[in-house]
């Protein structure tokens, strides 16, 4: 009897690969960094059945959040982790590591009527800041120019802050807008407005200018020389491993996961 | 059981029923405040309240709330300038002047607007008001206190509409038969005594609807704009409270400063609330 038990007991444990849960993977943060990852994550998930990935947006902010809290396993963000967030994560005994996945870049965008086509960065930060505030002073209208950004709690407001501004302030005057979208909406009906979006927003109600003298497209953006521009990370709890180091190895394969970063609107990591 | 055991039974239910809602309100002041104080080991009392830079993911962070208290005050403001005379004398035509039959029919309609889901009338001020507001009044951009605060009326006329209605269908209709005998025309019997006295549900009426517009937050953060200044004139971007709540706290690290300061702004925005509410009681005790 006992004989009988005993190899039932050992057969389950033998076939409990066959039977196991499938992984499940909570991925929370960036905005910016979500259509990658669901678009991503749906190929990886038919690739590797056994595992699940529950994706879920809300900000970097949020998402490294998140992971401190243990709430999720990977993190996505469009910034580098503070070190507040590092310290608050370390207090549960998580170990933040941060993986480089693609290359975004921000582009200021005004109406197709505005006559400006180029500014500096200088002239930007300027802008930004609210110490020019006439089209007239960049050769453009007798008009006063209406400022849109992001909220201040978003990564792509932390970039252009920490691209632009150069630890300067952006005036209390702009706008901020809770979304790309919304900037888009904002930009395309205003021919006084200026505001500034990821590259994979760009469309034809809104005017790209170039800056320091750069073009914005594509090719500039893949050689390095657009000025404004980051990178984008998944965070997770140590080196990667099992599961996650699949996801991980996934992503950063040129033929798999870099492909779609490409088809998103990104620019994919070179190689 | 006992007819007498049973209202008892009734009665105990009835009063812990009563009770818990008193309780709930409780507990959520108190956590409000157990959340919102801590901002103060940050930031000065005096600072918080006057000062007028917000940037809380800066670093060092600012926690000013001046501008966004201004930016709430001035939306109500210009809401109230607009929906209160437009739902009193709503009230006032659809009981004084208005055939019982069309009273009948435009009551429940206007109650029904109060049942816009808020996000609607925010997606209307930013799709067609906006561009109006840009081509038509010139202003440098559609999202600003006009537009916050006209699509804010529309929300609090229902409130104010049907109360003072209430109101007004309440007076005796003795007085207005004694006004007329008395050689009134219709309009001063209206005016000079319908409306006075019925001046105690009017005046709640009013009170009810600013606090409706001072808390709403989704139509706020859609087309006020956004911006944390204090307003100089009627088309600039405003940032009430609210809004920068709605629009914070999912970035703001849990019981971090900026967490604490959203929760603080959360405290002031229910004293004014509370503050029309009782203003709202006081008129309506006055009265009885």
């Amino acid at each position: 009897m006992f004989r009988i038990i005993a190899a039932f007991l050992w057969g389950m444990l033998i076939c409990a690969p066959a039977y196991a849960a499938p992984q499940e993977i909570m991925i929370n943060g960036s905005t910016t960094v979500l259509p990658v990852i669901q678009k991503v994550g749906e190929a990886f998930m038919n690739a590797n059945p056994e595992i699940v990935l529950a994706i879920s947006g809300g900000g970097s902010g949020n998402g490294l959040k998140a992971l401190g809290e243990g709430l999720c396993q990977v993190a996505m963000s469009s910034r580098g982790i503070k070190e507040s967030e590092r310290t608050d994560a370390a207090a549960r005994g998580i170990k933040p590591y941060r993986i480089t996945i693609a290359m975004d870049a921000l582009v200021p965008v005004v109406h197709p009527d505005n006559p400006v086509n180029k500014l500096s960065v200088e002239q930007l930060r300027e802008i930004y800041a609210g110490k020019i505030s006439n089209w007239k002073d960049l050769g453009g209208n007798d008009e006063r120019i209406v400022i849109i950004s992001r909220d201040s709690s978003s990564g792509t407001f932390e970039t252009w802050e920490e691209i632009i501004m150069n630890k300067g302030r952006v005036t209390p005057r702009a706008l901020l807008q809770t979304s790309c979208g919304a900037v888009v909406q904002a930009v395309s009906k205003n021919e006084n407005a200026i505001g500034y979006i990821g590259f994979g927003y760009l469309n034809d109600s809104l005017k790209a200018v170039d800056v320091n003298g750069v073009h914005a497209s594509a090719e500039t953006a893949l050689d390095g020389s657009w000025p404004i521009s980051r990178e984008l990370y998944l965070f997770t709890d140590g080196e990667p491993e099992g599961g996650l180091k699949k996801l991980v190895d996934f992503i950063l394969d040129p033929l798999k996961g870099q492909k779609y970063v490409q088809e998103i609107g990104y620019i994919p990591l070179k190689k | 059981m006992s007819t007498a055991n049973k209202e008892r039974l009734i009665q105990i239910i009835l009063a812990v029923v009563a009770f818990s809602s008193l309780l709930f309100l409780g507990l959520i002041t108190l956590f409000l405040f157990m959340e919102g104080l801590p901002v103060f080991r940050h930031v000065g009392i005096g600072a918080f309240f006057t000062g007028t830079d917000w940037y809380p993911s800066a670093d060092p962070p600012e926690f000013q709330i001046l501008p966004l208290i201004v930016g709430s005050l001035a939306v109500t403001l210009v809401a109230s300038l607009i929906a209160v005379p437009l739902g009193v004398l709503t009230a006032a035509w659809m009981t004084e002047v208005a055939p019982p039959l069309l009273r009948r029919i435009l009551k429940p309609v206007i109650e029904l607007l109060a049942a816009l889901p808020s996000v609607v009338v925010g997606f209307f001020g930013m799709i067609v008001v906006a561009p109006i507001l840009q081509n038509v009044f010139d202003a440098d951009i559609g999202l600003n206190l006009f537009n916050a605060g006209v699509m804010l009326a529309f929300m609090s006329v229902p409130t104010i509409c049907s109360i003072s209605e209430d109101a007004l269908y309440g007076v005796p209709q003795s007085l207005r038969e004694a006004s007329l005998a008395l050689g009134a025309t219709r309009w001063e019997t209206t005016a000079g005594v319908v409306i006075p006295a019925a001046f105690s549900g009017i005046g709640t009426a009013c009170m009810l609807g600013m606090s409706r517009s001072i808390g709403e937050t989704m139509v706020v953060l859609m087309v006020a704009g956004g911006a944390g200044i204090i307003p100089e004139w009627i088309f600039d971007p405003v940032r009430p409270m609210p809004a920068a709540i709605a629009a914070e706290i999912a970035e703001a690290s849990f019981r971090g400063a900026h967490y604490h300061a959203l929760f603080a702004i959360g405290m002031v925005l229910f004293l004014f609330t509370l503050a029309f509410n009782c203003v709202a009681q006081a008129i309506s005790m006055k009265k009885n």
